[in-house]
């Protein structure tokens, strides 16, 4: 007979923590947590000490002194009295702008470079090999420093153009001017604009509602969005159970209400609470007119949207399909033609007078070399990835697609791309978060990026090195840290759905 | 068969055709253009374009390369021999001169041009350190023990410094090891660990300093009296050198300015070769050149030598009133009020007065006089001490001569960060890597937050942190080199992309290997050296490699922060009037030179694919 006896009962023992693989782990994770602490105390300790002793305490005051330097290219109002954070704020939107410009021409072209890579054609196939193996190989500063140089140096003077036969001439029919101090072109103007909108600046209120006032402001901003996915979901299954349909123009509308309407109440309550009335707050002013166009070509958008689920069910229908596109586009640039006759729309033309350019608008060299050196370096940097997308792409599927009797640009856009897209988007948007960051590089060529302003100018000049490096950091890292959760919603929307 | 049917059908053909050679257009050169270029009407189209922009940028950058300006010895004798062959303006060639004149300042920046063999020497021997580790399958496994070495004799070799210096660093490397031995064999591999961490810390922080100091007081004063008298020697003889090599250079620059003179008269009026009078100055100007370094050799010798010899002198003068200094000190600093007691240092002293100032503390002028008499005296004290540690570290120095970072530059400066930054990081990536893909909670988000956070800023603001902040996070009084600190952010902004490469190598590893591992009763450890990171690695190699190119180009950032590598260096030459207005014949060197590293880089990555390549 067999007695069944419990194995001994384990006392714990203190050796237990360090040979016991059950309590092992958590040993060491107390450990790092303590010597991770200990660090940061020792860091923060030594901070403190070393800014008492320079008798410059952690303080961000300074963001409401003038900045008193001038800052050149800019996209919203600014002069040298206006405060340390509107000049980073310009500073942020010069990033902004460059970043955006340049991942737009550095898709383009690596596309289109990507593409040629591996074409049939020897030379040309070649000939892309050189350019991207020729960016890919040399820093980017290089780059930049050095298209900055050609452009001061190749480019003819304002000077040049002058006279009765003056050596240079502006381009496209006398509308953009390239000099060798930047670019001028056309700038739109409204003869019956609508004027411009103040909005809150949050730094020109009294100190203490401003404290309360960006912490709880972007509080409600998120509420808003929130708030808005929220109505345009509800829209829809409400219109789905009712039978009615979706329709993408009353969801995005809704969302729109649902965005506006919480920051509408609380830009209301604030004036109530902060006491400062809306004309002596407002610094911000937003063009009405590109509020407006913006709107339209949105509203138009989601109507084309609509228009092509309506043409989807008609052919299901039918078998016909009507003529989609035409109506979308006409659904597109209709109303924008109207809206931009009704605001009396034309372009504003540089001409010269005394030494220089007058009028248009003036894209400074700094603007110009950064933008294309930033351009062409990723450029290299994405036909590669768009190379290696195509390649992941196995032939068969190429086949596959021509034995069901599909034509070859069918194939490419119902068969190759989405598929390729899933490999070559990821990378992509890494690239584009590059590119972003290494816009930093503005300051080799004096372009006034939020590097150039709050990081350079702004943190020599009030000597709060600590202050201005943090926050730029911040900045940067909610830039990045943006950009990364769209790459990981996208990569779960488009992930291979396996058994 | 055919038989039959020669004889039923007469048509059929009943013997091959012997074949035919293909024809004329499909083979040769021909058949290979129209195969590859002139495919189709769009192929030819883009092969004429691409042939036609071919020949506008060799048309336009050709003749500016190919200019006999190689002996110019400033822009405008550039644009002189230009003149001379007739070709006018500004972009008609380029004026290589200026490399000729600056390329070992490119490569050197400002290092000590008697010194050069330091720094190549230490290249040379990167590569046999790195020959093992790369080509691993041509070289012997035992000089891996020097690659391991190698880590302590490259900043030595660099920066110079007494002989002991890396070998107290390794002594302590092996007090750790030794340590982790002892304990690692009585309390297991944990605690072990921790207490060789210990020692190492304790060592660098309070032990390699004392040890120091000992060795250079012992041998110092050993060598004292002689040391005086040999240099009181070889002052004498260096400044007889100098004499005649200030005569020699007046000499040669007088010449010089003849021959000059003698080009110029013959620009104006060609009786002469402009061009060959110049291609004479050459030597002339090189032998000058060389003198000049000479006398600049000498006479930084003298004045170093002149130096140790009066700290020699005064020595024993301060080492009787130190007593009575450092006295002084503690009776000032005793007597101190407690209002103004707490404060040490100078910025402190300012600091207090100016928020006494301002916000009325109340503290009466007099305490602040004491205070200032006090900080006086103990800054008094310090220096002292200084003085006597440098002079006997001076004279007890037996090895190489120190080396300021101030003088680093150039490619020097960016290889040297390139690869101390390419090195560290391999090993802080793993490590990253592993902590991020690990079970353990807090480790994990631990990793993930450093890598996030470094990932996600620009590399210029950790070079801003590098070169503002680092010294505030650092205790008080610490000021450590500008090149160690952008070293160490380089290092931690590389190994944060590191290891986001190495991972994406283990998450590729199929999950049978890791319970391969298990099963064969591996521990945790022991599996990732002889399974995992094996295969990780070699997965990782592109990824691992185009980090390594990012970094050696991101190099080229520390120029924003004012070190003086090849691009901060070319502004540096543009700001000499000689060769002011000089763009493109640096850059281009300089990009031609980071083409040459970068490229050479990503076909060792190719060759390393090929080789470890294992499958089918």
């Amino acid at each position: 007979m067999t007695t069944l006896t419990d194995p001994p009962k384990e006392q714990f023992r203190l050796s237990m923590l360090l040979y016991d693989t059950r309590y092992r782990s958590a040993t060491i994770q107390v450990i790092a947590l303590f010597a991770f602490m200990l660090l940061a105390a020792w860091l923060i300790s030594n901070t403190a000490q070393n800014l008492a002793e320079l008798g410059k305490p952690i303080d961000f005051g300074f963001f409401a002194e003038p900045a008193s330097y001038d800052i050149n290219q800019r996209l919203i109002d600014y002069t040298s009295r206006d405060t340390h954070f509107r000049a980073a704020l310009v500073g942020l939107l010069n990033t902004l702008v460059i970043a955006v410009l340049g991942c737009l021409a550095a898709t383009i072209l690596g596309v289109i470079i990507g593409v040629l890579r591996l074409s049939t054609n020897w030379l040309v196939a070649r000939l892309m090999t050189i350019y991207v193996e020729m960016f890919r190989n040399v820093p980017l500063l290089l780059w930049i420093v050095f298209i900055m140089a050609i452009l001061i140096e190749t480019l003819p003077s304002p000077r040049d153009f002058r006279g009765d036969s003056p050596e240079a001439s502006m381009w496209l029919n006398d509308t953009v001017a390239v000099t060798n101090r930047g670019v001028y072109i056309p700038e739109p103007l409204f003869a019956r604009g609508l004027g411009d909108m103040a909005v809150l600046d949050p730094f020109s209120w009294p100190n203490q509602v401003a404290w309360l006032g960006l912490p709880l402001t972007t509080i409600f901003f998120f509420v808003a969005i929130g708030l808005g996915v929220y109505l345009a979901r509800l829209t829809r299954s409400t219109m789905e159970s009712a039978g009615v349909g979706t329709s993408t123009t009353a969801r995005g509308l809704a969302t729109l209400v649902a965005f506006l309407l919480p920051l509408a109440i609380w830009h209301n309550l604030f004036q109530a609470l902060a006491g400062v009335t809306l004309i002596d707050a407002a610094r911000f002013e937003i063009s009405l007119d590109l509020l407006l166009i913006l709107f339209v070509i949105a509203l138009g958008a989601l109507a084309a949207a609509d228009v092509g689920r309506l043409g989807d069910a008609m052919q299901d229908a039918t078998g016909k399909r009507p003529p989609v596109k035409a109506i979308q586009l006409s659904l597109i640039l209709m109303p924008l033609v109207v809206t931009l006759v009704a605001l009396g729309f034309y372009l504003g033309y540089p001409e010269l007078k005394g030494f220089n350019f007058q009028g248009g608008t003036h894209l400074r060299n700094s603007l110009i070399a950064l933008w294309l050196a930033l351009s062409l370096y990723t450029a290299a940097f994405v036909a590669e990835i768009v190379r290696a997308g195509i390649l992941a792409i196995s032939r068969g599927q190429t086949e596959a697609a021509a034995a069901l009797g599909l034509r070859p640009n069918r194939i490419m856009s119902l068969v190759i791309l989405p598929q390729a897209l899933r490999v070559i988007i990821p990378p992509l948007i890494s690239q584009y978060l590059n590119l972003t960051k290494n816009s930093s590089l503005a300051i080799a060529v004096g372009y006034m990026d939020i590097t150039g302003t709050l990081g350079g100018i702004t943190m020599n000049q009030t000597g709060r090195e600590l202050e201005c490096v943090l926050l730029l950091m911040l900045v940067y890292l909610t830039i990045s840290l943006s950009i990364s959760a769209v790459m990981n919603i996208y990569n779960e929307s488009v992930k291979l759905r396996e058994r | 068969m055919s038989d039959t049917h020669a004889e039923t059908v007469a048509y059929v053909r009943d013997e091959m055709l012997p074949q035919a050679a293909p024809p004329s257009s499909a083979v040769g050169a021909l058949g290979w253009a129209r195969a590859n270029l002139f495919s189709n009407w769009f192929n030819a189209i883009l092969t004429i374009l691409s042939l036609f922009f071919i020949y506008e940028i060799l048309a336009g950058i050709l003749p500016w390369i190919l200019s006999p300006t190689w002996v110019g010895g400033s822009l405008n004798e550039c644009r002189g021999i230009l003149a001379e062959l007739g070709r006018e303006g500004h972009f008609s060639g380029a004026c290589w001169g200026v490399i000729r004149d600056r390329w070992i300042q490119l490569l050197f920046g400002f290092y000590p041009a008697d010194l050069y063999w330091r720094p190549i020497l230490a290249f040379l021997l990167l590569g046999v350190a790195l020959a093992p580790v790369l080509f691993s399958d041509r070289f012997p496994a035992k000089l891996l023990w020097f690659s391991a070495l190698y880590p302590v004799i490259f900043p030595w070799l660099l920066w110079g410094g007494a002989v002991w210096t890396p070998v107290l660093v390794v002594v302590g490397f092996a007090l750790a090891y030794l340590a982790f031995r002892a304990i690692a064999a009585r309390l297991g591999g944990l605690s072990a660990l921790i207490a060789g961490v210990l020692v190492l810390v304790l060592w660098f922080m309070w032990g390699m300093g004392a040890v120091n100091d000992g060795i250079n007081r012992a041998i110092g004063g050993m060598r004292m009296d002689a040391q005086e008298a040999r240099l009181t020697d070889s002052i004498a003889r260096l400044e007889t050198r100098n004499a005649a090599l200030l005569a020699e250079i007046d000499e040669v620059e007088a010449s010089i300015a003849e021959q000059l003179a003698l080009a110029e008269a013959a620009l104006a009026d060609e009786t002469q070769n402009y061009r060959d009078i110049l291609v004479a100055v050459v030597d002339e100007r090189n032998h000058l050149d060389d003198l000049r370094r000479d006398y600049g050799l000498v006479q930084s010798d003298l004045s170093d030598q002149q130096g140790l010899l009066r700290q020699i002198e005064a020595l024993p003068g301060v080492r009787e009133t130190l007593p009575a200094q450092r006295e002084a000190a503690a009776a000032l600093r005793a007597a101190l009020p407690d209002t103004v007691d707490h404060v040490t240092t100078r910025n402190g002293y300012e600091a207090l007065q100016a928020s006494n100032r301002q916000d009325g503390l109340g503290i009466p002028l007099e305490d602040f006089e004491a205070l200032d008499a006090a900080l006086s005296a103990e800054a008094l004290v310090s220096a002292s001490e200084a003085t006597l540690r440098q002079t006997y570290a001076d004279v007890a120095r037996f090895g190489l001569e120190p080396v300021e970072s101030r003088s680093f530059g150039g490619f020097m400066l960016s290889i040297t960060i390139g690869v101390v930054a390419i090195a560290a990081s391999l090993p802080l990536g793993i490590v990253l890597a592993l902590g991020r893909q690990s079970d353990l909670m807090i480790v994990k988000y631990l990793c993930v937050g450093f890598i996030e956070f470094i990932r996600g800023v620009p590399l210029i603001t950790l070079l801003f942190v590098a070169s503002t902040l680092l010294n505030i996070f650092m205790p008080p009084g610490t000021n450590f080199d500008i090149i160690l600190r952008v070293l160490i952010m380089v290092t931690l902004f590389a190994s944060a992309y590191m290891a986001e490469v190495i991972r994406g190598g283990l998450a590729a590893l199929p999950k049978g290997q890791y319970e391969a591992a298990d099963s064969l009763g591996l521990d945790y450890w022991q599996a990732q050296r002889l399974v995992i990171m094996p295969q990780a690695l070699k997965i990782s190699i592109p990824g691992i490699v185009s980090t390594f190119i990012g970094v050696f180009k991101d190099t080229t950032l520390v120029s924003i922060i004012g070190l003086l590598d090849p691009l901060g260096l070319s502004n540096a030459i543009r700001a000499d009037s000689a060769w002011n207005g000089i763009v493109w014949e640096l850059y281009g060197f300089i990009a031609v030179l980071f083409f040459i590293f970068c490229f050479g880089m990503s076909r060792y990555s190719m060759y390393l694919e090929r080789r470890l390549h294992t499958g089918h």
